[in-house]
């Protein structure tokens, strides 16, 4: 034994770094259409090659071809070029307004609004999603107010939260998105729990879990899995993959494992990594596992390969850690340009539709921004009262919440 | 009336509980098919099946996670951690997500759960299945925690705990499961036979949350404390003849302020009595408002009995437990003061 060499520790590094050029040669992705269909009932055991590939619609050419190909309507792609459009537009002004000092916080979606802009559209009312702060797009799909979104990201006397809550931390439960939690990963496993009582009720809803790929590492995404694959719960498991945690790169997370979607072939689920700058194949996949969730089949697991645009929030700068050209590289190109594309090849739509899209959609959010300002922003206008922050912690106030709220003065 | 064990009155109250709302659910790991190590839930999967009490995986913040979700949906959950000394990886769960859920979602979303856990000592149980860790749920806001010290209380308490339309942790002093334990380790072991708080009324009953109860009137000098440690405070007041009044907090937050305080005020003095260790343990938020509420009527500095500051021993178990001499030597010496 006393060859061998000392023990060494293996700490993964990406490939590049600040300086570097850009490399993204080690991702590898298959053309378009070319990745396989299952059934929906077809048996796990069977489906594990799904795991490791990218389940891809629009082609170079913005034709949609392939098994997962979906002819959606020529209103339904409007709408959903349009609900990414509106995200990028959202979160272009919200930016602004937190270096214009309006709110404290921000954090965008850039480059990943496919995933849950056509999401939102699998999902039927009543379902519930246990959303990161990452997935906005799931209440702009849904027509959710751009309004009140902004009166939650300015803590004004209107928002919701009644400024409790850090900007973009949502919740709204009519339109099936569970109240986010700054904590990571917790929101994995209750997504289980509720779609485990949708079951025990026999009710017909069911739910979607929402990670990134750095969270995988925290312990509840593991709890989540254990208990989705042992009560088959109705619940989608989503992944998504934006490569980067902070400034940590998706190695650091995913550690010997091939792809994050791999995780969930050790507990039996059927388990999917999709093109998440694919609105198209986004969409078709996401109604593949919401089918199986609705026929009792069990819970899918689904890793979306995205790229994460802009900085982890308004509080990262990503030049410190990656190459700013990285986005540009990135192969999967840009959601919004490659559905835009597809459908002026498919006919509805054009260059000149486009722009005027464009235009009119930030005049929208404009409106919207100047009424939400109108209310209060973050440190001037309208805010919730001081003694709403007593209110409910309990049902109830109880005695001693009472005294500290007199105390406080209210 | 009914006799019954504190285990037979928990179990009486989560099958009376699940007879009257199907959205009572109850599991935890062995807690279905088997009726958990203390048998508390024996008998519930065969009469309510295997959907509404059920075996969980080993992963507490799973269960509490899982229980979260449950609850956020419309049922009231019911979940058991094995012992006190495992609900650790579940403390995320319980703190940022359980306790905060009704505040940070403006009441849109609610966590009806409790989360019941066999806690205490005097069993040697070793380090980890001794522990009080209550003094880690009383700092969390949106908690309520309850810990009740007999089989009527016991069920009472779990009834409004599963009702409550907030989250509870609920402590179960697996030292007075089978029956009242006043220290007295060199003494055969009591039965809830022959102790009034032995008779357990059938059916649907409940015992208010935020409610003490006086254990034994006395003018001398107030004993606060809970779970096992009020009887061993019961037994120290009638051997050292001082003339205590024990009261039984019951819940420990929200905090039945009044009844505290107007003990203290009508003995002027004030022994707190609990297993937990003593440095930031719960008694001394109840020495800081006894202090702050009682000031002028206090003719003595305020003392606490607690478990001494190191984790919980195994052969030195009646050293570290805060026996009746311990309770009684505090209660002669504050009367000296």
């Amino acid at each position: 034994m006393d060859d061998l060499p000392p023990l060494s520790l293996r700490v993964p590094a990406p490939e590049v770094r600040p300086g570097d050029k850009p490399d993204f040669s080690h991702v590898t992705i298959p053309r378009a259409g070319t990745v396989r269909r299952p059934e929906i009932d077809e048996n796990p055991e069977d489906m594990r090659d799904m795991a490791f590939t990218i389940i891809r619609v629009l082609n170079r050419q913005a034709e949609a071809v392939g098994p997962w190909a979906i002819d959606l309507s020529d209103d339904a792609l409007r709408d959903g070029l349009r609900h990414m459009m509106i995200l990028r537009a959202f979160d272009a002004r919200m930016l602004t307004a937190q270096r214009q000092q309006k709110t404290s916080f921000y954090m965008q979606h850039l480059g990943e609004e496919a995933v849950s802009c056509a999401f939102r559209k699998a999902l039927n009312p009543g379902d519930m999603n246990f959303p990161t702060y990452r997935q906005a797009g799931l209440l702009i799909a849904g027509d959710y107010p751009l309004r009140t979104m902004m009166n939650q990201i300015y803590s004004n006397a209107e928002d919701p939260m009644r400024g409790r809550q850090m900007p973009v931390m949502y919740s709204d439960k009519p339109q099936g998105f569970f109240s986010i939690s700054g904590n990571l990963a917790t929101q994995y496993i209750q997504a289980v729990g509720w779609a485990m009582a949708s079951a025990i009720m026999n009710d017909r809803k069911i739910a979607a879990a929402w990670i990134g790929d750095g969270s995988t590492a925290e312990s509840d995404f593991h709890a989540a899995l254990v208990f989705a694959s042992t009560y088959k719960a109705p619940v989608i498991l989503n992944i998504v993959n934006n490569q980067w945690a902070i400034s940590t790169f998706q190695g650091i997370a995913r550690g010997g494992s091939g792809t994050f979607a791999a995780r969930g072939l050790g507990f039996g689920i059927p388990s999917l990594r999709v093109d998440g700058n694919d609105y198209l194949a986004v969409l078709s996949v996401a109604r593949w596992a919401a089918e199986r969730a609705r026929r009792n089949l069990g819970p899918t697991m689904i890793e979306y390969v995205t790229y994460r645009q802009g900085a982890h929030s308004t509080s990262d700068d990503p030049s410190a850690y990656r190459p700013a050209e990285e986005s540009s590289a990135w192969p999967l190109g840009d959601p919004i340009l490659r559905l835009k594309n597809h459908m002026i090849l498919k006919g509805p739509w054009s260059e000149e539709r486009h722009a005027q899209a464009e235009a009119e959609i930030m005049a929208e959010v404009i409106a919207a921004q100047k009424e939400a300002e109108a209310i209060g922003t973050l440190h001037s206008g309208h805010r919730p009262s001081v003694r709403e922050m007593f209110e409910d912690v309990y049902e109830t106030m109880p005695p001693h919440l009472m005294r500290q709220r007199q105390e406080a003065g209210y | 009336m009914a006799r019954m064990t504190m285990i037979e009155a928990l179990r009486d109250a989560l099958d009376v509980a699940m007879g009257r709302d199907n959205r009572v659910i109850v599991f935890g790991e062995d807690a279905g098919y088997f009726g958990g190590v203390f048998r508390v839930t024996s008998g519930l999967q065969k009469k309510y099946g295997p959907t509404r009490c059920f075996d969980t995986p080993i992963n507490e913040s799973g269960i509490v996670g899982a229980g979260i979700g449950m609850a956020a949906y419309g049922l009231r959950p019911v979940v058991e951690i094995q012992f006190a000394d495992y609900v650790y990886p579940a403390y995320d769960q319980i703190v940022s997500e359980a306790a905060r859920l009704r505040y940070r979602s403006n009441g849109e979303f609610t966590c009806p759960m409790v989360i019941r856990m066999p806690t205490g000592g005097g069993i040697f149980g070793g380090q980890t299945h001794s522990q009080s860790p209550e003094a880690l749920f009383t700092h969390v806001t949106g908690l309520k925690v309850v810990v009740p010290s007999n089989p009527q209380d016991a069920k009472g308490l779990l009834l409004s705990a599963i009702e409550d339309p907030d989250p509870v942790i609920f402590m179960e002093p697996k030292r007075l499961y089978n029956g009242p334990f006043d220290g007295h380790h060199e003494r055969p072991v009591a039965s809830w036979k022959n102790h009034p708080f032995g008779e357990v009324e059938p059916g649907h009953y409940t015992v208010p949350l935020g409610k003490a109860a006086i254990r034994r009137e006395g003018s001398a000098v107030t004993v606060l404390t809970y779970g096992t440690m009020v009887h061993v405070a019961e037994a120290a007041a009638e051997e050292t003849g001082v003339d205590a009044e024990v009261i039984d907090l019951r819940t420990l937050l929200p905090l039945d302020l009044e009844a505290v305080t107007a003990s203290v005020r009508k003995t002027g003095r004030c022994v707190i009595v609990h297993e937990a260790t003593l440095t930031s343990g719960f008694g001394a938020e109840l020495a800081a408002l006894v202090q702050q509420e009682c000031f002028y009527h206090l003719e003595a500095p305020v003392r606490r009995v607690a478990g001494w500051d190191t984790p919980y021993p195994h052969v030195h178990e009646w050293s570290y437990f805060p026996g009746p001499a311990r309770v009684g030597a505090a209660l002669t010496s504050i009367m000296e003061a």
